[in-house]
C-alpha cells in the first residue's frame, strides 16, 4: 500500500540554482571570494579608496544582521541602528575610561545583545504582533536619538568619556592589541579586521542555518503554530535570533567608531534606520549575500552622486526603491539567481529529450533483464540545506 | 492502569454558550478512538481542549496521569502529543523533507533524524515528493505530509481533526489505510464527521451531542440506535 507514487515531471520544487544557494558550495565559493578580495584589495587600493572600502564593509555586517532576523527570522526589526549605536558609544565611552580596547571590544558586542535581549523578550513573550514590533523598535531607537541628542553639557558623561550630545565623540582611541595599548590598528588592518569579521558572521550563519536552531528560526516565519505542536518554543528561538542579529549589529557599531574615530547621535537616527532595511530590499531578502550586494551598491551610488551637485541623493535613493520594490520586488541577488535558472532550465530541457531517446534504446536492451524495481528517490539525502 | 489520556468532569463556557459539558473521556494505550457529532455537537471545542488551545472552565484533562490542561502551547508536543489539525498547518515555503525533519530532530540525533524522516515520507508515500514544496502540492499530498509530520517524532498520542477533510474517494480510501496502519504503534483520537470514512477505521466511537458525550459504541451498533439516527443523521437510515 505504501509503494510511492511516482512524482511526474512537473513536482513543484526547488531548480538547481536554488539548490546551490543552500548548498556547502555556495558558501565555499563566497568565502573564498571574501578571502581572495581579503588578500587582493590591501594591496591594489589606494589608502582612500581602501578607507571608503572599510566602511563598505563594515556597513555591510550591519546589512547582514538585519538580512538575517528579517529574511530567516520573519522579524522586520526597524531598529536596527539602535543596536549599531550602542555598539559604537558602548566602544567610544568604554575605551575612553579604560584605555586597553580589549573589553570595549567585548562590551560593543554584548551590550547591544543585552538590551536586545530585554527589548525581545517584553515583545516575544509578551505576544506582540508584528506590526508592534516594527513601531517598538523605531520607537527605541528615536528615544535614543533623543536622549543621546540631548547630553551636550559638560555634566554629561560616564566616566572620563563626555557624551557630547549631537557633537558626538570625537578622537575615539582605535583598536590596539590584546594588552598592548600602544599597537594600534592601522587603516589597512581595520579593512582586513572588518572583513575578516564579515566573512566570520556569514561562515557562523551559514553554519547555524544548516542546523537545528536555523532550521527552526525559518521554520517559524513560516508557521509558528506548527512549531508549538511539534514541542518546539517558538519564543525562545525568535529571541535568539533577535539577540544575535543586534550582537553582530554591535559589532559593526564599534567597527564603526574604528573607522571615523568618531560617532555622533546620526547612528541612531531615522535615515540610518531606513537605509538599512533599503540595502536588504535592494540586495535580496532571505539570502545572506543580498544585504551584503545591497549595501555596496547603494553606499557606492550615494558616493557618486554625493561628487555632483545637479541631483539630490535621496530622491535617487527614494526612486531606487520605489523601482525594486515595484520592478525587481525579490531583490537584486535572488533576481540574478532566477536569470540564471532559466538559463540551466532550457539548457536541462534539450539534454533532457536528449537522454529520452537513450533512455528508450536502454530499455528496450533491459527488457530481457530481471524485472528489478527502480527507485526513482534520488540516493543523495540532500538533507544537508543550508543557506 | 493509568489510562494514556483522561478528562474528568471537563466544562466549557463561552460566555452563554456551554460547549463542553461534565465530559469524562477515556483512551486507553494504543487506541483508535472516532469522535464524532453533528455540527455543533462541541467536537472541534473538545479537540482544541485535548490540544491546548482552549482551556476548560472546570475538570482536567491528564495525559498518563498529569494534567495537561492549563499547559503552555508548546508544552503538550514536548510530552509526545501529535497534533493534526483541520486545515493542514505545515510549513508552506519548505521542502517535504525539511517539514518532516523539522518534526523528527527535536527528539533525535542528527544521524537518527536522516533516518526517520526517509522512514516516515516512505511510511505515507510521500519520500518521491521530497523535494518538492509542500506549499505547492496537491490538498490530500499535504494532508499525508501532515500525517508525516506528525507521527515523525513518534508520540505515543495522536489527535486528528478531520483527516480526510476535503479529500478525493481514493485518497479518503489510502488515507483510512494509512491511520490504521499508523495505529500500530501509536493511540489516536480521530474527530470526523465524515460516515463512510468512520466505518473504514472505527473500532469505538464517541457520540458527542450538544457538549456532552450520549454514546459511546461500536460504529455499527451507533449507526443503528434510532437515538443517533435522529439527532445525528436527522433522517431515517437508508
Amino acid at each position: 500500500m505504501n509503494t510511492p507514487e511516482q512524482p511526474d515531471q512537473t513536482v513543484p520544487g526547488p531548480d538547481a540554482l536554488q539548490r546551490f544557494a543552500r548548498s556547502w558550495a555556495s558558501a565555499v565559493l563566497t568565502l573564498a571570494l571574501g578571502v581572495v578580495l581579503l588578500i587582493l584589495l590591501p594591496r591594489v587600493l589606494d589608502d582612500f579608496a581602501l578607507v571608503q572600502a572599510t566602511v563598505y564593509v563594515v556597513m555591510s555586517i550591519l546589512a547582514v544582521s538585519l538580512g538575517f532576523i528579517w529574511g530567516f527570522g520573519g522579524i522586520l526589526c526597524f531598529g536596527q541602528s539602535a543596536f549599531f549605536g550602542l555598539g559604537a558609544y558602548a566602544y567610544a565611552i568604554a575605551v575612553t575610561n579604560l584605555g586597553d580596547s580589549t573589553l570595549p571590544f567585548l562590551l560593543a558586542i554584548v551590550l547591544p545583545a543585552a538590551f536586545a535581549g530585554v527589548l525581545g523578550y517584553l515583545i516575544f513573550y509578551g505576544r506582540l504582533s508584528d506590526v508592534y514590533m516594527g513601531v517598538i523598535t523605531l520607537t527605541v531607537t528615536l528615544i535614543l536619538f533623543n536622549l543621546i541628542n540631548s547630553t551636550a553639557g559638560p555634566e554629561w558623561k560616564i566616566g572620563v568619556a563626555p557624551l557630547g550630545g549631537f557633537n558626538g565623540i570625537p578622537g575615539i582611541a582605535p583598536l590596539n592589541m590584546p594588552g598592548n595599548v600602544d599597537d594600534v590598528i592601522g587603516p589597512r588592518g581595520l579593512f582586513e579586521l572588518s572583513l575578516g569579521a564579515l566573512l566570520l558572521v556569514y561562515l557562523l550563519l551559514r553554519t547555524l542555518l544548516a542546523a537545528k536552531p536555523g532550521r527552526v528560526i525559518v521554520a517559524s516565519k513560516e508557521n509558528e503554530q506548527r512549531l508549538l505542536l511539534l514541542g518546539y518554543d517558538a519564543r525562545a528561538y525568535k529571541l535568539s535570533a533577535f539577540v544575535l542579529g543586534a550582537a553582530i549589529a554591535g559589532l559593526a557599531g564599534c567597527l564603526f567608531a574604528n573607522w571615523g574615530a568618531f560617532t555622533s547621535p546620526t547612528v541612531f537616527s531615522l535615515a540610518q534606520s531606513a537605509q538599512i532595511i533599503i540595502w536588504v530590499i535592494v540586495g535580496g531578502l532571505g539570502t545572506l549575500v543580498g544585504p551584503v550586494v545591497g549595501c555596496v551598491a547603494i553606499q557606492w551610488l550615494t558616493s557618486q552622486i554625493g561628487t555632483q551637485q545637479t541631483i539630490n541623493s535621496n530622491l535617487v535613493l527614494g526612486a531606487i526603491l520605489v523601482v525594486f520594490v515595484l520592478m525587481v520586488p525579490r531583490g537584486i541577488v535572488p533576481s540574478i539567481g532566477s536569470i540564471c535558472a532559466l538559463l540551466t532550465r532550457r539548457s536541462r530541457r534539450k539534454a533532457y529529450a536528449r537522454s529520452n531517446i537513450n533512455a528508450e534504446v536502454s530499455s528496450r536492451a533491459a527488457q530481457d533483464e530481471h524485472d528489478t524495481p527502480d527507485d526513482k528517490a534520488k540516493v543523495d539525502p540532500h538533507g544537508e540545506t543550508v543557506r | 492502569m493509568t489510562p494514556l489520556l483522561e478528562t474528568r468532569n471537563l466544562n466549557v463556557r463561552f460566555g452563554g454558550v456551554h460547549a463542553t459539558r461534565d465530559v469524562n473521556f477515556t483512551l486507553a494505550e494504543a487506541e483508535l478512538r472516532c469522535v464524532i457529532g453533528p455540527n455543533g455537537a462541541g467536537k472541534s471545542t473538545f479537540f482544541k481542549l485535548l490540544t491546548g488551545q482552549v482551556k476548560p472552565t472546570s475538570g482536567q484533562i491528564l495525559f498518563r496521569g498529569q494534567d495537561i490542561s492549563n499547559m503552555q502551547s508548546h508544552q503538550p508536543g514536548r510530552l509526545g502529543i501529535g497534533i493534526k489539525t483541520q486545515v493542514p498547518s505545515l510549513f508552506n515555503g519548505l521542502s517535504v523533507w525539511e517539514n518532516v525533519w523539522l518534526a523528527a530532530r527535536r527528539v533525535n540525533t542528527p544521524q537518527q533524524t536522516e533516518r526517520v524522516t526517509r522512514m516516515t515520507l516512505e511510511r505515507v508515500g510521500m519520500l518521491a515528493y521530497r523535494d518538492a514544496t509542500v506549499g505547492l502540492l496537491a490538498h490530500g499530498q499535504r494532508q499525508w505530509v501532515e500525517l508525516a509530520v506528525v507521527i515523525a517524532p513518534d508520540p505515543p498520542l495522536i489527535l486528528l481533526d478531520e483527516p480526510a477533510a476535503g479529500m478525493s474517494d481514493a485518497e479518503v480510501t489510502r488515507t483510512a489505510e494509512l491511520i490504521l496502519d499508523i495505529n500500530r504503534q501509536h493511540a489516536l483520537v480521530v474527530v470526523e464527521h465524515d460516515m463512510s470514512f468512520i466505518r473504514k477505521i472505527a473500532r469505538t466511537v464517541t457520540v458527542l451531542h450538544q457538549g456532552a458525550i450520549i454514546k459511546e459504541d461500536t460504529p455499527d451498533r451507533i449507526m443503528s440506535d434510532p437515538l443517533i439516527q435522529q439527532i445525528y443523521l436527522g433522517k431515517k437510515p437508508q
